[in-house]
């Protein structure tokens, strides 16, 4: 039967086209690692070898490190996306718990009101978002990235994990309610650990776009104690830019922490893809 | 029945923080740059002036030019995604797909890489590679005999923008990728298999079968890729600078918005210009999301397993 559908001819060419378009795919970053290994020289000499005895060098990352600032902008990129998911996670949580347990007068349009943003940017309203952080004060500081992020994140959150406490079954929540246990524990011990799957689903989707985000580091948060990653290496391209060893060390560093992270979660991600969680 | 239950205090609780945070931060924003596009700084003082400055975008020759260039190419760079985005992306699902395939979750893994890296660096690996001067491009061409085809293409007016739109392919192919593939999975295998008694296999079998099933997935990601690229920014932001040069060549609304809004060189920043193509921006992202929800998506047949 599954004979006619995987002839070893027809395999050998799939693995050959999946195997050409993975060298695509990763030929890039294979060129930035293995040249912020290299002494300056082999670098232009042969930007494509793999760094040898001879022209190991690890000058580039000596750079960065001296220039002090890196490990600042990571620790900030890091407090801003954990702080971000958290709140995310929570919120999104919470909400979705509402709209999918309870049945209220309002819950469709509340919905829909939560779902506007997954289709709308929030960059539209950087404008006036920047001037709502002149006025409170909170230009150049992580809050305002958070708050920009959470904002950013929590339509998609709340629609994922809707759709997924739909699918809990009530008996457990009804078993609870007459164990006497609150709401607000019926959500916390009994729902949350239910939906894992999917909160770390909602977590990788989200992580991505606030890690690598630009714009909005750019704008409200420029300043040298709030620059993040991102941020710290576009400018640190612009200074060094004939440095290639540092921006090139600079850039290896800046891919580590979320092809981990990614590496870490991509079996969550494929699982939460394919069970449904985006359709 | 509802006078006798107690107010359910537990639900507004639950609904606060999302909603709140929500609200202020984007809802509110949102209609505050809308509400904005509307004035004007006129000798110092703020005036209302309607819908002038959208009349001063559309039509006066200092703003316009900018503003119809910057719509052009970013239609063009959304063409450019989905006639080779997506094809990429159903094929790649289409193989990892194949049953018993080996290796399918490390291809998977891999061609998903460039999609979580940030802009910064996928813009810089790009230069890099294409510069004339460092040249991996011009050396592997020539490897193969095909040097004359090499040219500074982020340089030229003629191919940069569609040099960049491809570097953004190569970075987002991994979405469509994924979405198809998670749609083919969920193709009971009942359905596969009628159709290989009724001889229906391989290519036929997928252009019969399998891609009607999955149009509705195609549906989203085009309009997911319609409304990512339409406040696209940060790629040509990191590779071609502000200015999206060669002579603007590159220039699409999002790199327009930054630069009105926050000046460059000699001009200075103009929120209300800034809030104007930002409004712009929401009208055609608006259109483009309300034609896929009430004029395609409700024709697509969804078949329910």
């Amino acid at each position: 039967m599954s004979q006619a559908r995987s002839s070893l001819p027809r395999t050998i060419a799939a693995h050959a086209a999946l195997l050409t378009y993975t060298a695509i795919a990763l030929f890039p970053v294979f060129v930035i690692v293995i040249n912020a290994f290299k002494s300056r020289r082999a670098i232009f000499t042969e930007p494509l070898a793999l760094p040898d005895a001879e022209s190991f060098d690890l000058v580039g990352f000596q750079t960065v490190l001296k220039q002090g600032d890196f490990l600042l902008y990571f620790q900030n990129s890091l407090v801003v996306t954990v702080v971000s998911l958290f709140c995310v996670l929570l919120f999104g949580a919470m909400a979705a718990f509402a709209l999918s347990e309870y049945r209220f007068r309002g819950n469709m349009m509340m919905g829909l009101y939560l779902a506007l943003g997954i289709m709308i940017p929030i960059r539209l309203g950087t404008v006036a978002i920047l001037q709502m952080m002149v006025a409170s004060g909170l230009v150049n500081t992580l809050t305002a990235l958070i708050l920009v992020y959470t904002a950013q994140g929590l339509p998609l959150a709340v629609f994922i994990l809707s759709e997924f406490m739909r699918g809990i079954s009530d008996d457990l929540k009804n078993a609870g309610r007459i164990d006497g246990l609150s709401e607000y524990r019926i959500f916390f011990t009994l729902v949350l650990p239910l939906v894992r799957p999917a909160m770390a689903t909602v977590a990788v989707f989200s992580m991505i776009p606030i890690w690598n985000d630009l714009w909005f580091p750019l704008i409200l948060a420029p300043a040298e104690e709030t620059k993040t990653v991102t941020l710290g290496a576009q400018v640190f391209i612009g200074q060094f830019v004939t440095n290639w060893n540092a921006v090139l060390a600079a850039l290896s560093l800046a891919i580590l922490p979320v092809l981990v992270l990614y590496l870490l979660f991509s079996r969550q991600l494929i699982r939460g893809i394919t069970s449904g969680a985006v359709k | 029945m509802r006078e006798r239950k107690a107010f359910r205090w537990h639900i507004p609780i639950f609904l606060a923080p999302a909603v709140i945070v929500y609200t202020a931060i984007m809802i509110v924003p949102l209609f505050a740059t809308l509400e904005l596009a509307l004035w004007r700084v006129v000798d110092g003082a703020t005036e209302f002036v309607g819908f002038d400055n959208f009349r001063i975008l559309f039509t006066d020759p200092r703003w316009s030019e900018s503003f119809w260039n910057a719509l052009g190419n970013n239609a063009w760079f959304f063409l450019v995604h989905m006639v080779v985005q997506n094809p990429i992306g159903v094929a790649l699902a289409a193989l990892l797909s194949s049953p018993k395939l080996r290796g399918a979750a490390f291809y998977r893994t891999a061609i998903f890489i460039p999609t979580i890296l940030s802009f910064v660096i996928v813009g810089f690996v790009w230069k890099l590679i294409l510069s004339p001067i460092w040249g991996i491009a011009p050396s592997m061409l020539d490897a193969v005999g095909l040097k004359a085809l090499f040219g500074p293409w982020l340089g030229k007016e003629e191919t940069a923008l569609t040099t960049i739109a491809l570097v953004s392919v190569w970075q987002f192919v991994g979405i469509p990728m994924m979405l198809i593939y998670a749609a083919l999975l969920t193709i009971p295998e009942e359905v596969l298999e009628a159709a290989e008694i009724d001889g229906i296999t391989g290519w036929s079998q997928f252009w019969k079968i399998k891609l009607p099933l999955i149009l509705p997935s195609i549906g989203i990601i085009s309009i997911l890729t319609f409304v990512g690229n339409f406040n696209a920014f940060d790629l040509i932001y990191v590779t071609q600078g502000a200015l999206a040069g060669p002579n603007f060549a590159t220039d699409i609304l999002g790199t327009f918005l930054y630069r009105t809004f926050f000046g460059f060189q000699l001009q200075l920043g103009d929120p209300h210009m800034g809030a104007t193509i930002a409004t712009a921006m929401f009208g055609i992202i608006l259109a483009g999301v309300c034609l896929y929800l009430f004029g395609i998506q409700t024709r697509l047949r969804r078949y329910q397993f």
